[in-house]
């Protein structure tokens, strides 16, 4: 019997093993964020709000007061707590549906506004919950339930480009980063610079984090690290995208 | 601190609009969250205009998804926390309005009745009866309150914030177009000096203590995976309504008594019957008036006692049957011939009342 | 106690006769009395007629609205048209007599039909500006909605920082109202 690495302090053991399907990337997100919300001491002020999509299974996930919201309203649920009571760490947890499509006017206005509160959306290139259709990521000539003969981009448009569009409107303060569940010790690193820079009072704190579905993608643990790293990494580049203090990292 | 909005009692006149801002003020409200859209636009005016003397907070968001969903952030927080809104906007704020239904968020949104269906007209009407007392996909777990007059503007958004924080419903004040533009006099006054205490608010997050460690953490959901899980919760908040109902419902009457034929309406268009009434009564004609004040929960009670001796109902409303509809199910099994005039999106005088009535009485 | 006298104004944009309703309603209520002003607020607002309805009486005021009014001023050719609907057989309608080719608009089922010369009077007596002033000394008289002295206090609570930079304009618009009644009462 293998011993698994230590949990983050701040999760919920009751509610483990997780929820989330076998290989799925969300624990290790999920992880980085634990990590990052125990060094920093922060449980007691963190207010997490998760989406509704897989992410929504993460509702009892920590130790840690939280929300469920609606589909796409995680950003401005967090956003209303936030302005009500500048105290609260407010974490706002969500997919690329929800982040990009239903709620892409929410991340927008938000980012434009430089709410202090951290976002994290979680690129898995497809809906998981609803069974595998195009999500605004899915890749080029990728096959889903809504696009079975292969994602056209001619018809149904390019995979968004969240954090660079992100780090394009918004304004200094705001930090900006992708990161990756290939590598969580980096994820962490950025996860963490994301809830420093609220705490701080910077500006918005935008991170997303390309992760895994193989449920969905119907591959075994070989294909599915393969498509992470090499099909997702061509498109969705890896790194900090916007810093404050650091304007010459702005956009690509 | 900051010195209290209003001092003592006065006598001012003014629009609708300020009278919401007003009177949200005087409610200790510490937030609001709101989108541009007529008739309520001057809610956000006065407002903004205002608040900074008195040390409270708004945010303009992008639509009304966000406007409903940072209001309940606002009230998760522990904030008494509001929104405003019309027509199209109470359409959208129905999203976030269910979520504080599934959640027993307390909420307030005010809503400004115009024209429908879609954008048709900025300016008034009461068709929006059947989305704020049963928008959603849900019960109807919420208040709603129909005012009439500038008086019954400010009394009740101040109890809006009383009632959504006591019984953990969230709560309408639904005024319409004439009432948000119109002015006349009305009464401000500290509702501490009325002896009306505000119900204190209560963070549902991020309170003292670490979570798991001091207190158990805060894990609020709106989603079920067995419908049996569901079930239970519902249960629980339909009984929670079905008790509280009785203490929230009201209505106004008179002449009810030995009346042949009430004339129900409610909002602005009670004003209209109550001067026909009056003046029917004058001359003779036996007609009773029936408002009811809040149409969710609909004064089921009175309804029926009145019900059970008039003949005849004449329901009124600038709406194609919306307010007829609740009191069809409210009065299910009752005699009385229920008749209408009905006038959707436009206003209705007084004189159209008693043509109708003598219309009906010959 | 009478029932309340009800006024419905008319005219373009920027003739100003919503502010004519507000300080006639302003005025009512510094007197203690009841008063209701309903501006249309349609997307007429912008480029249509501008139509005000005032209720002003001794109890409570019933529906914003009305289907008759008791006087009925209107102050263009646009605003004669869209405000008979308005007119009753006790009604007093009032328009400007320098609209042109209106005869046929106008009301026939009325009480009294007055033509005043507001528009020329302010144009080369007093200042276009003060127009909707004498309507306002028009309305007074007609109806007695309120006393002068009291709507010249309105005006003063409303203009009154810039009546002190110019006393000159305290004095025409005063006398814009003064000119307004007069109008009427030649009529009358």
């Amino acid at each position: 019997m293998t011993v698994q690495s230590a949990m983050p302090k701040c999760w919920n053991e009751e509610t483990k093993p997780h929820k989330f399907c076998p290989g799925c990337g969300h624990g290790l997100v999920l992880k980085a964020l634990g990590q990052a919300i125990d060094e920093l001491g922060i449980q007691d002020k963190v207010v997490f709000g998760c989406d509704i999509g897989c992410s929504l299974l993460s509702w009892d996930f920590f130790n840690v007061d939280t929300i469920q919201t609606h589909h796409g309203r995680t950003n401005p649920v967090i956003t209303g707590m936030k302005r009500a009571n500048a105290d609260i760490i407010g974490v706002a947890y969500m997919g690329d549906g929800g982040g990009y499509a239903i709620g892409s006017q929410h991340l927008v206005s938000a980012a434009t506004r430089n709410e202090r509160i951290t976002s994290i959306v979680v690129n898995n290139t497809q809906y998981g919950m609803t069974g595998g259709q195009m999500a605004p990521t899915t890749m080029p000539g990728q096959k889903t339930e809504t696009t079975p003969y292969g994602r056209d981009p001619e018809t149904t448009g390019s995979p968004t480009q969240g954090p660079e569009m992100v780090a394009a409107i918004a304004p200094e303060g705001a930090y900006v980063a992708r990161g990756s569940v290939a590598n969580v010790r980096q994820l962490k690193g950025y996860i963490k610079k994301a809830l420093e820079n609220q705490m701080a009072g910077n500006g918005f704190s935008f991170v997303e984090a390309l992760s895994l579905c193989p449920t969905n993608w119907r591959t075994n643990a070989k294909d599915t690290w393969k498509f992470l790293e090499e099909d997702m990494y061509k498109y969705f580049k890896v790194g900090e995208l916007k810093v404050p203090g650091s304007q010459e990292k702005e956009g690509q | 601190m900051p010195e209290k909005p209003i001092q003592g009692e006065k006598k001012v006149f003014v629009t609708g609009n300020e009278v919401v801002a007003w009177a949200a003020l005087a409610a200790e409200a510490e937030i609001m969250y709101g989108y541009p859209i007529t008739p309520q636009n001057e809610i956000m005016h006065y407002w903004t205009r205002t608040i900074p003397k008195f040390g409270r907070r708004f945010l303009q968001t992008e639509d009304e998804l966000s406007a409903g969903f940072t209001t309940v952030g606002g009230v998760l927080a522990g904030r008494r926390a509001f929104t405003a809104t019309a027509g199209p906007g109470n359409i959208l704020m129905q999203e976030p309005l269910s979520m504080a239904e599934a959640m027993r968020v307390p909420i307030v949104a005010v809503v400004e009745q115009r024209g429908g269906p879609s954008t048709a007209t900025v300016i008034y009407s009461q068709q929006e009866v059947t989305l704020t007392t049963l928008g959603g996909n849900g019960e109807g777990l919420r208040v709603v309150y129909s005012t009439a007059t500038h008086q019954d503007l400010f009394d009740y958004t101040i109890k809006a914030f009383n009632t959504a924080w006591k019984y953990r419903f969230p709560t309408f004040v639904l005024a319409d177009g004439y009432q948000a533009k119109m002015r006349e006099s009305v009464v401000f006054y500290d509702p501490a000096e009325r002896g009306i205490k505000m119900v204190p608010t209560e963070a549902y997050v991020g309170r003292p203590g670490m979570p798991g460690v001091d207190r158990p953490p805060m894990h609020m959901r709106n989603t079920y995976n067995m419908e049996e899980e569901l079930y239970e919760v519902l249960q629980e908040y339909l009984a929670d309504y079905a008790k509280a109902a009785p203490e929230i419902e009201e209505h106004e009457a008179f002449d009810t008594a030995d009346a042949d034929l009430v004339v129900i309406s409610h909002g602005v268009v009670s004003r209209a019957c109550k001067m026909a009434v009056q003046e029917l009564r004058q001359q003779g004609y036996k007609v009773g008036y029936f408002r009811p004040i809040t149409l969710r929960p609909m004064p089921e009670k009175a309804l029926r006692e009145v019900a059970a001796t008039a003949k005849q109902f004449l329901v009124v409303e600038s709406a194609q049957g919306q307010l007829a509809r609740l009191l069809k199910e409210a009065m299910y099994g009752g005699t009385a011939e229920m008749l209408t005039l009905f006038k959707p999106g436009v206003g209705v005088t007084s004189e159209e009342v008693v043509a109708r009535v003598k219309e009906i009485k010959g | 106690m009478g029932k309340a006298v009800k006024i419905v104004l008319a005219g373009e944009g920027g003739q100003g006769v919503q502010s004519v309703a507000e300080i006639l309603a302003e005025a009512a209520n510094e007197k203690g009395r009841e008063a209701l002003y309903i501006p249309n607020f349609g997307v007429e607002q912008r480029g249509g007629v501008s139509v005000a309805f005032l209720q002003i009486g001794d109890e409570p005021i019933g529906a914003p609205k009305f289907q008759i009014g008791d006087i009925v001023i209107a102050l263009s050719d646009r605003a004669v048209s869209r405000t008979r609907q308005y007119v009753g057989p006790d009604t007093v309608f009032v328009y400007d007599s320098g609209i042109e080719d209106i005869q046929d608009e106008l009301p026939t089922n009325t009480n009294k039909i007055y033509a005043i010369p507001a528009i020329e009077v302010s144009k080369n007596e007093l200042h276009p500006r003060v127009f909707n002033v004498i309507i306002m000394g028009a309305v007074i008289k007609a109806t007695g909605v309120v006393a002068m002295e009291d709507a010249k206090n309105a005006i003063e609570i409303k203009l009154g920082s810039k009546f002190e930079k110019d006393p000159k304009l305290r004095e025409m618009n005063f006398k814009a109202m003064e000119r307004g009644a007069e109008l009427v009462a030649g009529l009358a």
